[in-house]
């Protein structure tokens, strides 16, 4: 497959324009910290909003979850060197430590292994520091090709069905 | 209220938003819960604010995640002996098809609750019962 973005500079802009265009990642403040072509690093801040235990005012699971989400189908981009259509197959999240309240959030991923239709992705949550991690997440994605040529095909057979 | 007068609070008028109110981000995403019988069913409302696909428009897989999450702890809360909230221990989700920008259902079903820990399996599903968008599986400490 033809590397579409030339280098890490490139890369880095791709990347936050695909993390801007997804709404329910914009609502929660995600930013993109570091992105090479093996890693990205993907901030979410504090906000009351995501809260999951009114007792302890720790951070809902589900909102580790969309962060994890987020952060492996955006590496799937630093895999691939372009932008593809990259469903999530199944996502598994082990959650190794309470997180603390009241402090961002972090998620550091990998792409470890692409294949033809796969892309296998690894990585941790953490707040401190990367090597003290509150979840890690295992997430498979699968490969639809290039998202240029699926709206292409889209838009021919919304063409088919009004011709 | 606290969380444990509200969790018995909703347990005995059967109004699982009394719960619902309590968790901000239940909140956020549009949680709802209703129990029918000795069942319950949530439902998360179609949301433009939960799309995670801007071009098909579908729902972000994150969300439909933390929505299973939420329902699982929920059903725990409405259904265990003694009900605390419980601590997500791992979390493993199967996506089966696009979450279209529509309502959303779950389902769970506890698999095993012994004193430690609860196993507890989530369906979600848009249109029919039997066509699911996720599978999930939870594990809780207790």
């Amino acid at each position: 497959m033809s590397r579409i973005i030339p280098d890490e500079q490139v890369l880095d802009t791709v990347a936050k324009q695909f993390l801007a265009a997804l709404p329910h990642s914009v609502k929660l403040g995600m930013t993109i910290m570091e992105i090479d072509f093996s890693s990205v690093t993907v901030q979410l801040p504090w906000s009351e909003q995501i809260v999951g235990n009114p007792e302890t005012g720790v951070v809902h699971s589900g909102v580790l979850t969309t962060l994890m989400d987020t952060a492996c189908g955006i590496c799937s981009i630093c895999a691939l060197a372009n932008v593809e259509a990259c469903p999530t197959l199944d996502l598994r999240i082990d959650h190794m430590k309470v997180p603390v309240s009241g402090k961002p959030l972090y998620a550091t991923v990998e792409p470890y292994r692409v294949t033809k239709s796969i892309v296998f992705t690894r990585g941790t949550a953490w707040q401190e520091s990367p090597d003290d991690p509150i979840a890690h997440a295992v997430g498979t994605f699968m490969r639809l090709g290039p998202l240029a040529a699926i709206k292409k095909d889209k838009s021919k057979s919304k063409q088919g069905e009004e011709s | 209220m606290n969380f444990a007068e509200a969790v018995i609070e909703a347990r005995e008028s059967g109004r699982v938003e009394v719960l619902i109110d309590q968790i901000p981000y239940a909140q956020m995403i549009g949680v709802q819960g209703q129990l029918v019988g000795d069942e319950a069913l949530f439902l998360l409302p179609s949301n433009k604010d939960n799309v995670g696909n801007p071009i098909l428009p579908a729902l972000h897989g994150g969300v439909i995640g933390g929505f299973m999450e939420t329902s699982a702890a929920l059903h725990l809360l409405l259904f265990m002996d003694r009900p605390k909230i419980p601590a997500i221990i791992d979390f493993s989700i199967d996506y089966l098809r696009t979450g279209q920008l529509r309502n959303t259902f779950a389902e769970c079903q506890v698999h095993r609750q012994g004193r430690r820990v609860a196993n507890v399996a989530v369906t979600a599903w848009q249109t029919h019962r039997d066509v699911p968008i996720a599978t999930g599986r939870v594990h809780f400490r207790l």
